[in-house]
Parts: C-alpha cells; structure tokens; sequence
C-alpha cells in the first residue's frame, strides 16, 4: 500500500529541521482545530465542526480494523453507541455535582466502555476473518440494535438518554453552555484521539497487524497468533469507537438506539473508504466529506444517498486508496519535482470529468422530478435554467452532456495516465 | 399440545422454505464464485416490483418466467462491467462494490415506484385455502411456494453434482487457470452464475412481493437475516442453507409460541428477589419477546462452537 | 502525512459554502425536520407534501400578516443527531418555527434540544411543533413551553378507544400484541389499565410484545392468537408490523376484531383489503374521509387530487398549520415568543368535522375529537376509498372532546 512509502518520507528526524518536519504536521494541525472557529464562527458551522471531529475519530477507530488489520466490519456503530451509553449514564450519575468530576474527562467512561465491549464481541468475532468476520459483525449488529429497544431501563427505550452537560463541576468557570467551548472540548480529544491512533500505527503492533493484513499465514510461521493480533486491534478500535460515543453525547446531549444501527455501521464504511483505508489519513477526510454530504446534499436533492452510493461504487472501482490514495499518489511526482507536467492533464480530466456529472445530475433530477415530485409539476430549475421535465428536451441535453463529458473523461483519463507514468521518476514505486 | 405442535411445525416449515427460496441465489453465487452479495436482497425487490409491474400487465404467471430474466439480465451487466473490475482488488473490495449497490438500487426503485407499498396481490387462481388443520387455513400460494422451493432446491443440486455445467463451475471457482486452458471462458461463467443467481432472488421476489409488502425498503428489513442462513448453513453449502433455514423458520416458530421467562423459571425465592434487580430488563422478557431475534444469536453460537456452519466445508 | 493538509483545505472549502448567513426575509419560513431520504422517507415525503400544499392556499390568499409563506425541508435521515445539526441549520438560516413528527426519539432530542437553545441564547424564540410523536413523556415529564402536539398520545386515544369498547357487550376475550418498544408498552400497559377499570369482565388473554420491524412471518403470532379463543385484537403496531399483522391473519383466516391506531398508515388499507377483513379492522384518530363534512371533502380532495401518487394525509397536520397562522394573525408577528400566548388555549373546529377541540394549556397538547372508523365497501354518497382499494373508513363512533381529557403531570415552565 501506499502508506509506507508516505510514511517514511517523513522519517529522517534527528536534525532539528528534521524534526519540525516529523512534528511540523501535528503543530498545523494543532493550530488549524484551534483557529477554525475564528474562521468560521456561525453556530452551524459550530455544531457541523463538532460533529466532524466526532466522525473523524470513529472513522480512524473503523480504520484501525479496515485499512490496518484488513477486517471488514458492518457492526462498528455498536461501539460508537455503547461507549455513549456508558457515557451519558456516568454523567447522569454524578451529574447536579455530587462527585467532582468535570466534563472533559468523560470520554474516558466512553473509551472504557466501548473496550469492554469490544474485548466482549471481540472474543467471539475475532476468531475469523474476511467474510465471515463480516457476517458476524454483522449479526452482533443486528443482535444489539434489536436488544436496545427491548432493554428500555439501560438504553431508554427509543427516546434514549438524555443528559444536561453544563451540571458538571466547572473548571476555570467553563459551563460548556455553549458550542464553542464543546467545539474545543471535542477537538481536543479529537487531536489526542489522531495522535494515539497514528502512534499505534507506528509500533511493532501496527506492523503486525498490517502483516496479519497481508498475510496471516506468514504471521502465524513467524509466531504470532493473527487471531490474538486480531483481538487486540479490534478490541482498541472499540476504544476508541467509545470515546467517539463520548464525544457524540456530550455533543448532543442524548444518546439512543438509532445510534447503534445498520445505518450508522454503514456511514462509517462509506465514511473510511471514500476516504481512503490505505493512508492515515484517508478516514479523516471522508469524516469530513461524507458528513458534510448527509448535511448539505440533503438540501439541494432527497435523492442524495444515490449520489453517495454511486460516489462510493465510484472509488471501489476507480480508485480502491480512496481519495487520500489519490492525494499520495502525487507525492513522488511532487517528490521529484515533476508534478508540473502532470497538472495541465489533470486540468484537462477534471473539465470533462465535472461536465459528465452534471450531465448524470441532471438525468437523476430530471427523473426525479418527473417521478417522485411529480405533484410539484413538471417544472424545476437545475444550474438555475428552468424547464420542463414533460418535454424531451432535458433528457436529451442531459443525455448527450453526460455521454460527451465520459466520453472526453476517459479520453483524458488515458493521457493523464501515461502522462502520469512517464512523470514517475524511474523505479518508482511500482 | 399437539395443536401447538403440529401448527408450529407446519408454519416453521413453510417460513424456513421461504426464507431457503430467498437464500438459494446468495448460497449459489457464494459457492461458486466466492463472493457474497451483499446486494442479493436488493435484487430480490428488483424481482418484485418487476413482478408486480408484469403481473399487472400480462398476468402472474408470464412474470414469474419474465421478471427473473430481466433481473438475470441486469446481474449479469453488474457482474460484467462491475464486479469483474473491482474482483482483482480482493473480496473486501467485491463486498464493498456491492454494499454500494444496495444504495442505488434502492434509490433507482424510489425513483420508478416510490415509497409508498404497492399493491401486488396473489393471483387469483392461488388464492384459495388449500387445507385446514385444527381450523387453520393454509393458503394454496404457501404451498406453492413450499413446490417451488423444493423444486429449486432440487434442481440446484442436480445441476451442481449432476451435470457437466456444474463440474465445470466448480472447477472455475478453485483452478480457473486450468478450466481456460481447457477451452472454457471462464469469464463467461462467472457472469452466467452471477446472473442465475441474481434470477434465483428475482424469483424469490415475486413470490415473496405478495406475501409480504413490497415497498422500497423491503431489502434493507430483509437483508441480515439471509446472510445468517448462509453462514449458520455454511458459506457455500446449498444442503446447508436448506437445513439453516428450516432451522430458523421452526426455532422462530415455536420460540413464538413459549411464553417463558427468567422470572417463570426461578419462581418466587429469594435468589429471584436478587436476581430480579440485578437483571432488571432481562428478567421479564419472554422467549416469545426475543424469537425473531433468536436466528442472530443462533449465528454467533454457531460460530463459536462450529466455525464452518453447519454444513460448511471450508474456513472462510 | 501531507493529506493532512489536504484535508484541512478540504474541510475549509466545505464549511464556507454552510457558513451562508441568514439573509433579509420577506416570507415566513418554516422548516421541516423529518426523514426526506431512506426508510422513513415515505411518511416523512407525505409531511412535507402537505405543508407544501397548505403554504400554497396561504399564499394563494395572500399569505400571513402579507407575508408569504415559504417551507423549507431538512433531512434528518430518522436519526436524532442529525436532526439536531439539521435544527441548528435552520435557526441559523433564521427560521423560528420548526415543524417534526416522526419518531418519539426525535421528538424528545428536538424539544430538548429547542428548550435548552432558548434558555441558553436569550432573546431567540424557537418553537417545536409536533404532528405525529405521541410518547406520553413529551406531554408529560418532559414537556416544553416550546413544544406543541396536535396528535393525541397513546393514552387519550386508548382512553377514547376503551370508552367506546365498553359498551360492546361481545367483547369477551382481548389480545394485546405490541411492538417491544416504549411505545408498544404505552399502549399495551394503558388498554390492560383502562379495560380494566371501565370493563373488569373482560378477560386479557395475551398479551404479546414483538421487536420493532425485524418480522417477515406473522404466522405463529396469528396461531398463537387464535390458540388463546380471543374475539378482539388490540394493537398498536404500525406499517410493515401492521401489515403483514393483518395479512397472515387473512390468509389463515381468523376472525376477530382489530382495533388499531394506525390501520389508516401507508400500505394497512391495502393490506385490510388483500387480507379481505371487512367492517373488522378499527382505527381511531382525528380524522377521516367520508364523515360528510364540506371544507374537509373540498380540502382534502384537492389535496389527494394533486397528490395522487401518495394520497395520504394528517387531519392534525391541517389543524395544526391553520392553528399556528391563526396565532401568528392575532399576534401580527411571525415570533413564536409573540403568538405562543395566542395558541396556548386556542380554541379551534377541527378540519375532520368542524367539531371544536383546545390547545391545552397545561401540557400545549391539542385535545380534539375522535373517530373509530372500519374499513369497507363505501357506502351511497361516500366519494372517498384508501390507496385505490375501493374500500373507505365508515364511521363506527365519534368520541367528542371532553371523553378524550386525561391529566397531565406536566410542571411546565414559562419565561
């Protein structure tokens, strides 16, 4: 995978500019958590924040078992919703003050329980791999989901538990009433929670657990058992999986059943894999985008999870190191100073390419509204041009607008390619 | 007693054989081509609604032939252009390609039929009560079904040990470098099996649209509990998806009809008083209250105590 | 480790474009919270339908207070964490009044999140407005100033439903089946409750709870009920659980009685009529076709007419919007902090009849009559079937306002 080759780009340390290279990454990214809000301080933007950083630590905690122990997992939500469990439950419990604790710490009730519960399942889940690992996650999914409704004294039936988070004690007088400071309460933790986790990426551990990815036949002849190796990854991923839990609850203030679905274990595979499972930091930045497609997408077209669908079928075919895959795929060209050459052909792929798209958007509108908001009659504004949808016209021009720009694309798509290779300075790295 | 007996097996076993009918094209494309099909009961909606806009067109019985075709059709295109491109990045990527297919079917079918269930009714010539037992009616299209499951079932495995088809498949799946060198267009099988298996849950569609609500989210409440049959069965196994779903349909059953719970069982003592309040939730709830729950606990038992399923051959 | 960076121009690049303020508004926005995509979408699609249809009438007669008025909907997806970033979104883009239905769990994650946004940010008014979630807590422990239901809760339609019961006298062995969630037990708890006191001859011959929608084959169910010799069903199940409910109980033949609240649900009439249960299967609510009352027939025709893919609608969600313009006309403001005090004990004709119904103060839960209907052939003079089944709910009783009263334990605190 592409991840080694990134990796060690950024390992000669040693020499001070060395290390303000290795540790130049986690200052920026330290300073952008804490100046976003400067930047965008509208309360939307507030609230859409926190939620990123809470998606970004549980799509890097499904990483963990995806991208880095090769286990695919359709029951993930499980620990995400368990850890908000045990959190708004501790918070309950001491909440009006009766234990001096205050609110930051309480991802760590999160983190606790989402690895009891993962050390749990992981006991009976990890025993296997590839598709029957899937298939038992997820049956321990369905299992827990269907369970929360029916145990209504631990998960409150379908309201869930709600929680009031400014009835902590309060250090330096901070109330933690309003987003900003729950803004910084979350990226704090999210930072901790990205350092750990790449930390752990870094030691023996990750490395065998890469190799129980790669091969686990060989792992086992070098004498380590991959069902051990397994459990260990799966069981800290729950962890973290929790502290993301935490951090939704305090967040949100509520924590209920619906959070432990098939639903939200499917955003978190769509979410890392759109991403990127090859490259750290692939999960973070499908935590972003696809967050930021169930909120904004939503507005302009119901239709939007066909979008998402067809985005995700989109990368396992086109593009399987998801979007951080392609990003890294620059970087020897940008390594050897030639990416230059490349640029003008990606230019000439990204016209075509987002003509065909709109082309594609406008056929689905175009249906749609002749289909489902066929009540709201046949005229609507795409790209603001009004027009029809009972006439033929649209679906033609949308037709020919996407068969055209695919066509091109793809003729675009070759050139970049070759282009591409011959950019590549000799013995790559393929 | 008997009463209970005799209706809970007759139920279980009608509700197991539909839930083989729906499992068989999972089973058939797993075994022969290794991948799970996570879209299988989005092909099986695809399958009803197509049946339900050719029955009410040209009749019952011209759907149940046409609609498996077209849906076989489209598989066989998934499988072609699709499935065959992401098959070289390995079986995570085979199930994440059609985990994404779930999404767009489902959204296609929005976008032609709506939200809203459709009425598709059994046909009129099945729909009578074929026998009564205990002044139970038993509908004639259960029993219909009951026929064409066995008759699949049947016809599966003859084909698969039988014939020179089957061999041939099975060979493509373990040596597929031997079968072409052998002449055969190994390629061209995948695709055949993908869209046979496909058909398979097409027919399962547009049997089940009438029995059960065909609307647009019918795969999604469908979808975990096939992939239970076919791994508590075995991945791979026809014989085992049979047992596993005459298993589940007759555990769901007659757990249905058991009004047990903890609080019954240890009576009125002072362990229970205990018991009571440390178990709180748990202690009321009835073996009935958790039957349909029942099959996903059978999975992780099974996988415990006998990782292959129940007739599985092989560790994956 | 430079995708980082990538990533953070990426999140920069997306949260410019929500970052749009509220702009200078001439119309009333109101915004939907309700599921627009996935499974509970084919209801939510039907809120918004009829809003859609009753801001066009509004504006059509040149709106409120000479402003028109504009409905926005956000996609919650069912899921109470995004409804809350959804609500934000909307109180960002200056909308004051929140419209949601579907799901107790939103509802109480909305009006949680709504009461402690007023209290925290003082000066801004926001209202909830509920037209389906009827868990007894939102009226109860965890009632709101900011949150009004128009839809009667579990037990004021149990508590209706019991009194028209108790004069059945052949009504002698009932069954109670229930989805195994707080609802379900709502039900099931209030009917055993209420049967009870007003009928102690009745005998309870079962009382089942099944998990929420995990079920293709109703059969043992069925088997079961017919095993216990019960003559009525009470339930509280809703779409596929109702449906398919109703269907194996037609395929195999049992004959009993169905009393439900959501037989009238997308998909159950047409499941009643497959199932060939006629004049068997109750519902009560607010509201039905063919009670003979004019407006409603002109109102409600148009509407299906123009909806005629999905020609389903709430009764309460024409209550409700008439309601609230009706209080933003006498307030002559659109702030919910203004016309709250001229919706709280508003009296109101309901849509269904015209027969009169009241925004309880106590509890801002809007008592109205009911009406238990059956499903049928129509009838002479009856224009309206359900989902082109040739069937239409006939009358059985009407329940008027003052049977539906129950206490509240509400202590609601007002600003």
């Amino acid at each position: 995978m592409n991840q080694s080759a990134t990796i060690s780009s950024a390992a000669p340390a040693s020499t001070r500019a060395g290390l303000l290279v290795r540790y130049g990454i986690w200052i920026a990214l330290a300073l952008t958590l804490l100046l976003l809000p400067y930047v965008f301080s509208s309360r939307l933007a507030l609230s859409t924040m926190s939620l990123m950083g809470t998606m970004i630590v549980f799509a890097l905690s499904y990483n963990m078992l995806l991208g880095q122990t090769g286990l695919l997992s359709f029951g993930h939500a499980v620990f995400f919703g368990l850890g908000g469990f045990a959190t708004v439950h501790m918070l309950n419990l001491v909440g009006g003050n009766s234990y001096p604790i205050p609110l930051p710490l309480f991802p760590v009730v999160g983190a606790l329980g989402g690895l009891f519960f993962g050390v749990l399942f992981g006991a009976v889940a990890t025993k296997r791999a590839g598709t029957a690992f899937a298939m038992i996650t997820l049956g321990i999914g369905e299992l827990v989901a269907s369970s929360a409704l029916i145990l209504r004294r631990f998960f409150g039936g379908e309201e869930g538990i709600t929680t009031d988070r400014t009835d902590m004690l309060r250090v330096f007088g901070y109330s933690f009433g309003p987003q900003i400071q729950v803004y910084y309460l979350i990226a704090a933790w999210c930072f901790l929670s990205i350092v750990l986790m790449y930390a752990i990426t870094r030691t023996p551990f990750g490395r065998i657990c890469n190799a129980v990815r790669d091969n686990p036949q060989r792992v086992s002849f070098i004498g380590y058992d991959p069902s051990t190796v397994r459990f260990i990854a799966f069981s800290l991923s729950g962890l973290f999986a929790g502290v993301a839990g935490g951090l939704s609850a305090i967040n949100f203030e509520i924590v209920n059943a619906a959070q432990m679905g098939a639903v939200e274990s499917g955003s978190v595979v769509l979410m890392t894999y759109i991403g990127g499972v090859g490259n750290f930091a692939g999960p973070i930045i499908g935590a972003i985008l696809v967050t930021w497609l169930q909120l904004i997408l939503s507005d302009a077209t119901t239709v939007w999870p066909l979008y998402v669908g067809l985005l995700f079928i989109g990368v396992v075919m086109f593009a399987p190191g998801g979007i951080a895959g392609l990003l890294s795929m620059q970087q020897p060209l940008l390594a050897a100073r030639t990416l230059h050459r490349v640029l003008p052909y990606y230019f000439l792929m990204f016209v075509p390419g987002a003509v065909a798209v709109a082309g594609l958007a406008m056929l689905i509108e175009t249906s749609h509204q002749f289909s489902i908001r066929a009540a709201y009659g046949p005229r609507m504004t795409l790209y603001s041009i009004p027009f029809d949808v009972t006439t033929l016209t649209p679906w033609a021009i949308g037709a020919v607008v996407f068969a055209v720009g695919l066509w091109l694309f793809l003729r675009a798509a070759r050139l970049a390619r070759n282009a591409y290779d011959a950019a590549l300075p000799q013995r790559g790295n393929r | 007693m008997l009463e209970i007996i005799l209706v809970s097996t007759l139920n279980g076993v009608l509700y197991g054989m539909l839930l083989f009918l729906m499992a068989s094209g999972l089973t058939v494309i797993f075994s022969m081509m290794g991948v799970l099909n996570l879209a299988h009961a989005s092909f099986y909606m695809l399958g009803a609604f197509f049946g339900f806009e050719i029955s009410r067109r040209l009749g019952f019985w011209p759907a149940l032939i046409i609609a498996p075709v077209l849906v076989g059709l489209i598989g066989m295109a998934v499988e072609r252009y699709g499935l065959r491109r992401v098959h070289k990045h390995g079986h995570v990527a085979e199930l994440l390609f059609t985990f994404g297919l779930t999404f767009v079917i489902t959204e296609m079918v929005e976008m032609f039929w709506g939200k809203l269930p459709v009425d598709y009714r059994v046909p009129p010539s099945l729909d009578f009560a074929a026998f009564t037992v205990f002044s139970v009616n038993y509908p004639a299209f259960r029993l219909f079904v009951l026929l064409i499951s066995v008759a699949i079932f049947i016809a599966l495995l003859l084909t698969i040990k039988r014939t020179r088809i089957g061999l041939i498949v099975q060979a493509a799946l373990t040596h597929p470098g031997m079968v072409g060198m052998l002449g055969h267009n190994v390629d061209r099988i995948f695709m055949l099996v993908f869209g046979v298996g496909v058909g398979l849950a097409a027919i399962a569609g547009v049997i089940a649209g009438p029995i059960l609500i065909t609307q647009s989210n019918m795969a999604a409440l469908l979808g975990p509990i096939l992939f239970v049959v076919v791994v508590v069965g075995g991945l791979g196994s026809l014989g085992g998806a049979l047992v596993a779903s005459l298993l589940i349909g007759l555990v769901q059953t007659f757990a249905v009809a058991f009004n047990v719970s903890l609080a019954d069982l240890f009576g009125t003592s002072q362990l229970s008083a205990v018991l009571e309040v440390w178990l709180a939730d748990i202690w009321r709830v009835t073996i009935a209250q958790i039957a349909p729950i029942m099959p996903y606990i059978l999975l992780v038992l099974v996988l415990i105590f006998r990782p292959r399923g129940l007739m599985g051959t092989r560790d994956t | 480790m430079r995708t980082f960076i990538g990533s953070a121009a990426l999140a920069l690049a997306m949260l410019g474009s929500t970052a749009l303020s509220a702009m200078a508004q001439e119309t009333i926005k109101i915004g939907y919270v309700d599921p627009l995509s996935g499974g509970g979408a084919s209801i939510g699609q039907i809120g918004l339908n009829q809003l859609n249809f009753i801001a066009d009438e509004v504006n059509a007669r040149g709106g409120i207070n000479g402003k028109q008025v504009q409905i926005v909907g956000y996609d919650n997806q069912t899921n109470p964490q995004i409804s809350l970033v959804q609500v934000q979104k909307a109180i960002d883009e200056g909308i004051q009044v929140i419209v949601q239905g579907n799901g107790s769990s939103v509802a109480v994650a909305v009006s949680d999140f709504i009461t402690k946004y007023n209290e925290r940010n003082p000066g801004e008014n926001i209202v909830h407005l509920n037209y389906a979630a009827i868990d007894p807590v939102l009226t109860n422990e965890k009632c709101s100033y900011w949150h009004f239901t128009w839809d009667a809760s579990a037990d004021i339609k149990m508590e209706a439903l019991t009194n028209f019961m108790k004069d059945k006298e052949d009504i002698k062995k009932v069954y109670l089946i229930s989805q195994d969630y707080s609802f379900g037990h709502a039900v099931a708890g209030a009917a055993k409750r209420m049967l009870n006191e007003k009928r102690p001859d009745i005998e309870i011959v079962g009382d089942e709870y099944h998990p929420l929608v995990r079920i293709t084959d109703f059969a043992p169910y069925v088997a079961k009920i017919r095993a216990s010799g019960a003559d009525t069903v009470i339930t509280g199940n809703w779409g596929q659980d109702l449906a398919l409910l109703i269907k194996a109980a037609g395929e195999t033949g049992l004959d009993v009685d169905w009393y439900t609240f959501y037989a009238g649900g997308a998909g159950a009439p047409t499941a009643i009529k497959q199932a060939n249960l006629e004049n068997k299967v109750f519902q009560i609510n607010e509201g039905i076709n063919n009670l003979g009352y004019g407006p409603a027939e002109e109102r409600a025709g148009a509407y299906m007419e123009r909806f005629s893919s999905a020609p389903v609608y709430f009764p309460r969600v024409f209550n409700m919007m008439d309601m609230v313009f009706k209080a933003m006309e006498e307030a002559g403001s659109e702030d919910p902090g203004d016309f709250i005090p001229k919706l709280v004990e508003m009296k109101h004709d309901s849509f269904a009849k015209g027969e009169e119904g009241f925004m309880r103060a106590d509890d801002h839960q809007f008592f109205q009559p009911l009406y238990i209907a059956a499903l049928g052939e129509l009838g002479e003079g009856e224009k309206f079937d359900e989902e082109h089944t040739g069937w239409g709910w006939k009358l059985a009783a009407t329940v008027p306002t003052e049977d539906t009263l129950l206490p509240t334990t509400c202590e609601m605190e007002r600003p």
